[in-house]
C-alpha cells in the first residue's frame, strides 16, 4: 500500500486539508459511514465481494492500452488506462459499487447521490439497480437541461432525479441539496457522494475505492515491460480518477500531474476554503463567497478539488495545472482520429496538457495516461462545439 | 464564561427568550426589522450573514441569502450597519464558517467583537474542527453557540453542552430550516441536553407560528424563530407588520410559561 497516499488523521485530515465540516444532525451519519467502512475494508469478504462485482459486473479489470500513434505524435511512450471500457462508461462505477454495498452492510434501503453531467447519478442508479436499492439523483436545473439525455437513463435504472434550483443551479448546488435531503432521511439513506470530496471518510473511502485503478495499471504496466511509469496524468473535477490512478504510483519517482479546467482551477486559482463539508482549495470570490466554476465538461465544473490533492499539491508530490476549451477539443479530436477511442471532455483536459508540453517532457518517456471516460456523452455538445468553431 | 453566558442567565431568570432571525442586507432597511423586532420583545436578536452554500439552509432563508448576496451584501458591511445600530439586546451572527474562513479566524473574530457582536452559530462547524475558531472567538469574549441535533448521541450532547456557550441550539428535527412546521422532536432533545448541565436551551428549526414557540418553551429556555420572519420580509411586509406578529409570539410565549 501506498506510503505518500496513506490514511488520513483520525479526524480525516490530509495535512492541512479535508475534516469533517457538516451541521451536528449529519455528524452521527457522517462516524457511522467512517466506523462501517474501516471495518469492511479489512473484511476479506466484503473486499472480495467488491473486486467481484466489479470483475463480473462492472467490467474489470479494465486494459491498459499502448497508444502507438499518438506515442509516435508526441515522441512519447503513451500508455492509456481505459476506464471508458468499464460499465456506464467511465470509472465512476468503481466507487458506486464500493458505496451500493457499503450500504447494504449498513442495512440502509436507499441512496441519494449528486450529479453534474449525469455521469455519477447514472453509475449510482446503475448500482442502485443491481443492488436492490431506492435512489434519488439531485442535478442541478441547468445541468437537466444540458443532460437531458442522461436524465433519462437514469430514469430508465429507476432512479428519480430531483432538478436542483438553488443558487447557481449546477453541480456545486446538486451537493448542497443532497446533503440537505439526507438531514431528513439518514437513518435508512446513504449519501453517495461522488468524487473524493466532501466530509471525512468520503475523500478517503472513495480514493480507496478508486485505487483499483492505480493498482491494475501498476501490474499491466510490468507486463508490458514498463517497470515505473515516468508521468501519470489524469483530469481533475473532485479528483476521483486521478486519485485513484495516483494511488498506484505515489510511492514510485513518477511525477503526478493533475489536469484542471482552466475555469475551474481550484489549485490553480482557489484559496483554502470550507465547502461541503472539507477544507480544500476553492474557487471564492473576495468576499470569500463560492465562485462558479465554468467548462465545457460538466464532470469538471467543480468549484473545489479533493482534499487529498490540495495536500498532494502543498506538498509538491503532484502538480496540478489546467487546459482551456479550445486545446480540449483539439484533444478530443485528436485522440479520436489517431487510436480510435473518442474519450469524454473531461479526459480530453488530460490529453490536451500531454500535447501542449509534451515537447518539454524527454523523448522517449514513459507516460501513462488515465482515460477516465468515454465520450459518447459528449458528442451531441462536440459537434455544435465545432459548428460554432468552424 | 462570556458576556453572552452571563446576559443569557440573566434573562432566564426572567423569561422565556424569544430570538428572532433576520437576513442582513435583505432590504436597504434591515436594521429596521432588527429596531422592530427588539420592540416587539425580542430577547436575542440573530442576524443571518448570507453565504453561497448555505448547506443547513431551506428555501425561504436560501432565497434571501440570494437577494442579498445580489444587492452586494458583505460581512464588513453588515457589521458596520450593526455597530452604527443601538438595539439594546445582544446580536448573535449565524453565517457559515467559510466566511470566517477567508478572512482569517483572529480576523473575523476581531471584526465580529468590534462591531458588538456577542456570539456566533456557524452551523457547519463541527464541534471536532471549532477549537481554533473558540479560541480565536473566545479571545474577543465573543461566544460560539453549538447545536444538537435529535441524532446526536448522548456523549456528544455531553461534549456539546460543555463547549457550547451562551446557549445550546436544540435541533427540533432532522432538517434544515423552514421546510417543516412545529416543534418536533424539541421536548426529547432539551431532555437530553438537561441531563448534562444547566445551560440556557433554546429551540430553533421549524418553529413557525407563536402556539409552537409557547409550546417549545414549557420545557426550553427560549425560542428562534427563522424562515418564518423572514418569508414576510420576502414578501415585502413592513417593519411595523413584523413587531406587530414579534409581539404576538412575545405575549403567547409569556402566557404559556409556568411561573419562574
Ligand atoms: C469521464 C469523467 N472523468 C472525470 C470526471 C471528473 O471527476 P473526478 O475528478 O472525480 O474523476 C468525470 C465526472 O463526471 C467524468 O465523467
Amino acid at each position: 500500500m501506498s506510503h505518500v497516499m496513506g490514511s488520513p488523521d483520525t479526524g480525516g485530515h490530509f495535512g492541512d486539508f479535508g475534516g469533517r465540516y457538516v451541521p451536528e444532525a449529519l455528524m452521527p451519519a457522517c462516524l457511522e459511514v467512517e466506523a462501517v467502512f474501516r471495518e469492511a475494508w479489512s473484511d476479506p469478504e466484503f473486499v472480495t465481494e467488491f473486486r467481484e462485482t466489479l470483475r463480473l459486473f462492472g467490467g474489470r479489470p479494465t486494459p491498459v492500452t499502448p497508444l502507438e500513434r499518438l506515442s509516435e505524435h508526441l515522441g512519447l511512450r503513451v500508455f492509456a488506462k481505459r476506464e471508458d471500457l468499464a460499465h456506464t462508461g467511465s470509472h465512476k462505477i468503481n466507487n458506486v459499487v464500493g458505496q451500493a454495498l457499503l450500504t447494504r452492510r449498513m442495512g440502509k434501503r436507499r441512496v441519494i447521490a449528486e450529479t453534474g453531467a449525469g455521469q455519477h447519478g447514472v453509475a449510482t442508479a446503475t448500482a442502485a439497480a443491481r443492488l436492490g436499492l431506492d435512489c434519488t439523483v439531485f442535478m442541478g436545473e441547468l445541468d437537466t437541461q444540458r443532460q437531458a439525455l442522461n436524465v433519462f437513463r437514469m430514469e430508465l435504472l429507476g432512479a428519480r432525479v430531483v432538478p436542483v434550483t438553488s443558487g447557481s443551479r449546477t453541480l456545486k448546488d446538486a451537493v448542497n441539496e443532497a446533503m440537505r435531503e439526507w438531514v431528513t432521511c439518514v437513518d435508512d439513506t446513504h449519501y453517495c457522494l461522488g468524487s473524493v470530496m466532501g466530509p471525512h471518510p468520503f475523500p478517503w473511502m472513495v480514493r480507496e475505492f478508486q485505487s483499483i485503478i492505480g493498482a491494475e495499471a501498476a501490474e499491466q504496466l510490468r507486463a508490458l515491460g514498463v517497470d515505473e511509469p515516468d508521468l501519470v496524468v489524469a483530469c481533475v473535477g473532485g479528483g476521483s480518477n486521478a486519485a485513484g490512478i495516483f494511488a498506484g504510483f505515489a510511492d514510485s519517482r513518477a511525477d503526478l500531474v493533475g489536469v484542471e479546467a482552466a475555469g475551474g482551477s481550484a489549485v490553480g486559482s482557489g484559496v483554502p476554503g470550507v465547502l461541503h463539508g472539507m477544507r480544500s482549495m476553492i474557487l471564492q470570490d473576495d468576499h470569500g463567497q463560492v465562485e462558479e466554476a465554468e467548462s465545457i465538461s460538466a464532470g469538471l465544473d467543480y468549484p473545489g478539488i479533493g482534499p487529498e490533492h490540495a495536500y498532494l499539491a502543498s506538498i509538491g508530490r503532484a502538480r496540478y495545472t489546467r487546459a482551456a476549451d479550445d486545446e480540449v477539443l483539439d484533444a478530443l479530436r485528436l485522440l479520436s482520429r489517431l487510436e480510435g477511442i473518442i474519450p469524454a471532455l473531461e479526459t480530453a483536459h488530460a490529453i490536451a496538457w500531454l500535447v501542449r508540453e509534451a515537447a518539454s517532457i524527454p523523448r522517449g518517456s514513459t507516460v501513462l495516461l488515465n482515460l477516465s471516460g468515454r465520450g459518447d456523452k459528449d458528442v451531441a455538445q462536440v459537434r455544435t462545439l465545432l459548428e460554432e468553431r468552424a | 464564561m462570556t458576556r453572552l453566558d452571563r446576559e443569557l442567565r440573566d434573562l432566564r431568570d426572567r423569561r422565556r427568550a424569544l430570538v428572532p432571525y433576520f437576513m442582513a442586507g435583505l432590504t436597504p432597511n434591515w436594521t429596521q426589522y432588527l429596531d422592530a423586532a427588539v420592540q416587539g420583545g425580542a430577547d436575542v436578536l440573530e442576524v443571518g450573514v448570507p453565504f453561497s452554500d448555505p448547506m443547513m439552509d431551506g428555501p425561504v432563508i436560501q432565497a434571501a441569502g440570494v437577494r442579498a448576496l445580489e444587492r452586494g451584501v458583505t460581512l464588513e458591511g453588515v457589521l458596520d450597519e450593526l455597530a452604527r445600530t443601538d438595539l439594546g439586546v445582544p446580536v448573535v451572527v449565524m453565517t457559515y464558517f467559510n466566511v470566517m474562513h477567508y478572512r482569517g479566524l483572529e480576523r473575523a473574530a476581531g471584526l465580529l467583537a468590534s462591531a458588538g457582536v456577542a456570539g456566533v452559530i456557524l452551523p457547519d462547524l463541527s464541534l471536532e474542527e471549532s477549537a481554533p475558531w473558540r479560541r480565536a472567538a473566545g479571545a474577543r469574549d465573543l461566544a460560539t453557540i453549538l447545536m444538537v441535533a435529535p441524532s446526536t448521541p448522548p456523549d456528544r450532547v455531553a461534549r456539546i453542552v460543555a463547549t457550547s456557550q451562551g446557549f445550546v441550539y436544540a435541533a427540533a428535527r432532522m432538517a434544515v430550516t423552514g421546510r417543516a412546521s412545529g416543534d418536533g422532536e424539541a421536548a426529547r432533545v432539551v431532555a437530553g441536553i438537561r441531563e448534562h448541565g444547566d445551560v440556557p436551551v433554546y429551540v430553533g428549526i421549524g418553529i413557525s407560528d407563536p402556539d409552537q414557540a409557547r409550546h417549545a418553551t414549557r420545557d426550553a429556555d427560549g425560542v428562534i424563530v427563522g424562515s418564518a420572519l423572514v418569508q414576510r420580509v420576502l414578501d415585502g411586509e413592513s417593519p411595523a407588520e413584523l413587531e406587530t406578529l414579534i409581539s404576538r409570539f412575545r405575549r403567547t410565549i409569556d402566557e404559556g410559561a409556568p411561573e419562574a
